[in-house]
């Protein structure tokens, strides 16, 4: 969202990063920035629910204890669904995924923060580290096997090579579509955002009061809209983990 | 500030973020590329091991615990209906006995009953009848005695009859005999 005393209405300036506290590992810049301050209270906020909730361990749940609960069970059925009972050892990693999505996404909403996901470099990191996780699981799982993944079977040898660079093409793509899609999304709804509260001020400015409480309108309609796509995404982001978890664990088509 | 690039909407008034990447997209300056890799390496690391360890085994642990507390106190209400079936059908059977008890009791007493009944009027009937034909061989006793005064009035009459119509007294043999021919 836009920051207090920025009067001028730039849809961009949201997205800066902030140093907070500047840190130097070994002569790499590590410093606390306001991205990772609410990559934090994502975390915190995932922390809070899942283990101060769950801590009375209730048979009859409490109310969060109810939202831990319905949050694993969800988790834990489109895991089933997707990978099977052998891709339930990733469940914890597409849990944590899910969640920590969810909540910085949410969090983001929310005036005056910082949405996390609208970095590129964040979600390409979790993109591409997933992506190695499937390679390095699936050779070490099935070894040389594992690469059949690239060749379906039922095809035309003369056909074969293109097939193969299609699927290598395809393969290689995954982990830029994955973290582009989540970016991208995320990034347009909160300049969407920025862009229709400009409006609103800038119809104050010049006067035409009356019509101001459209483009208001149009924000409290957009907001809504963003909360499905903050939800949307983290599941998408989290259901595509799963479908490359399962090309590792059961490669060949 | 860096007014140049700004084409017309921006008025220049940002807050002074940093001095080199001012026009770069944000999102695409990779000057804060290691800082975010770094945090979110170790908050999303910390995030999967707190979940991996602590969270997500307690929740599992929370389900197993509700099935088991579930599956324990629906055998206990199974059994608790079992032997609530026992009691009554233990309940009936001692209903059954007493029942049975009762009306053997019943019988019993009435069959004592009807006997002492019937002794005591088979007793009274034999008194009765005793007292009866007592009676009966009085009256005949009294009737027969009553038949010989009848007779000796019948005789005293006749004879004084027939003194009167004779003017002389008749022969007894003669009247006794008429008149035992006249009852004849």
């Amino acid at each position: 969202m836009s920051e207090a005393g920025a009067p001028a209405v730039d849809p961009i300036h949201q997205f800066h990063i902030k140093v907070l506290q500047p840190f130097d590992i070994f002569g790499v810049d590590a410093s606390f920035t306001n991205s990772a301050l609410f990559m934090a209270i994502g975390a915190l906020a995932v922390f809070f629910i899942m283990l101060i909730g769950t801590s009375g361990r209730k048979i009859v749940p409490t109310r969060l204890q109810a939202t831990a609960e319905m949050a694993y069970e969800f988790v834990a059925d489109m895991v089933r669904s997707v990978c099977g009972e052998s891709g339930m050892k990733f469940f914890p990693l597409v849990f944590s995924l899910f969640m920590f999505v969810l909540a910085c996404n949410l969090i983001g909403l929310w005036p005056y923060t910082y949405e996390v996901m609208a970095q590129i470099i964040i979600t390409a990191g979790l993109a591409f580290s997933i992506i190695l996780l499937t390679i390095l699981y699936g050779i070490y799982k099935h070894g040389f096997h594992w690469f059949g993944l690239f060749k379906p079977s039922g095809v035309m040898p003369a056909l074969l090579p293109f097939i193969i660079v299609i699927e290598i093409l395809s393969f290689i793509s995954r982990p830029v579509s994955l973290s582009v899609r989540l970016f991208a999304n995320m990034l347009a709804g909160h300049i969407m955002l920025v862009v229709f509260g400009g409006f609103c001020v800038m119809l104050l400015g010049a006067g035409y009061s009356y019509l101001a409480p459209l483009p208001l309108l149009g924000i409290t309609v957009l907001t809504a809209f963003e909360l499905l796509v903050s939800v949307l995404q983290a599941y998408v982001f989290a259901v595509l983990t799963c479908v490359y978890i399962n090309d590792a664990l059961h490669p060949g088509h | 500030m860096a007014t140049q690039g700004a084409e017309g909407h921006a008025a220049g008034t940002e807050v002074p973020a940093g001095p080199a990447h001012e026009d770069v997209f944000p999102p695409f300056d990779s000057t804060y590329f290691a800082p975010q890799l770094i945090w979110l390496a170790l908050i999303f690391g910390t995030l999967y091991l707190l979940m991996s360890k602590v969270a997500l085994p307690r929740v599992a642990g929370i389900f197993s615990t509700r099935k088991q507390a579930i599956a324990d106190d629906l055998a206990a209400a199974r059994k608790a209906q079992e032997a609530a079936a026992a009691a009554a059908a233990a309940h009936e059977k001692t209903l059954a006995g007493a029942k049975a008890k009762a009306q053997a009791l019943g019988q019993q007493a009435h069959a004592e009953a009807a006997a002492a009944a019937d002794a005591s009027r088979g007793k009274l009937e034999a008194e009765l009848g005793a007292k009866l034909t007592e009676a009966e061989t009085k009256i005949a006793e009294t009737k027969t005695a009553a038949m010989a005064n009848v007779d000796a009035i019948a005789v005293e009459v006749a004879h004084a009859i027939l003194q009167r119509i004779t003017g002389r007294a008749a022969d007894p043999k003669a009247v006794v005999d008429a008149v035992a021919a006249a009852k004849a």
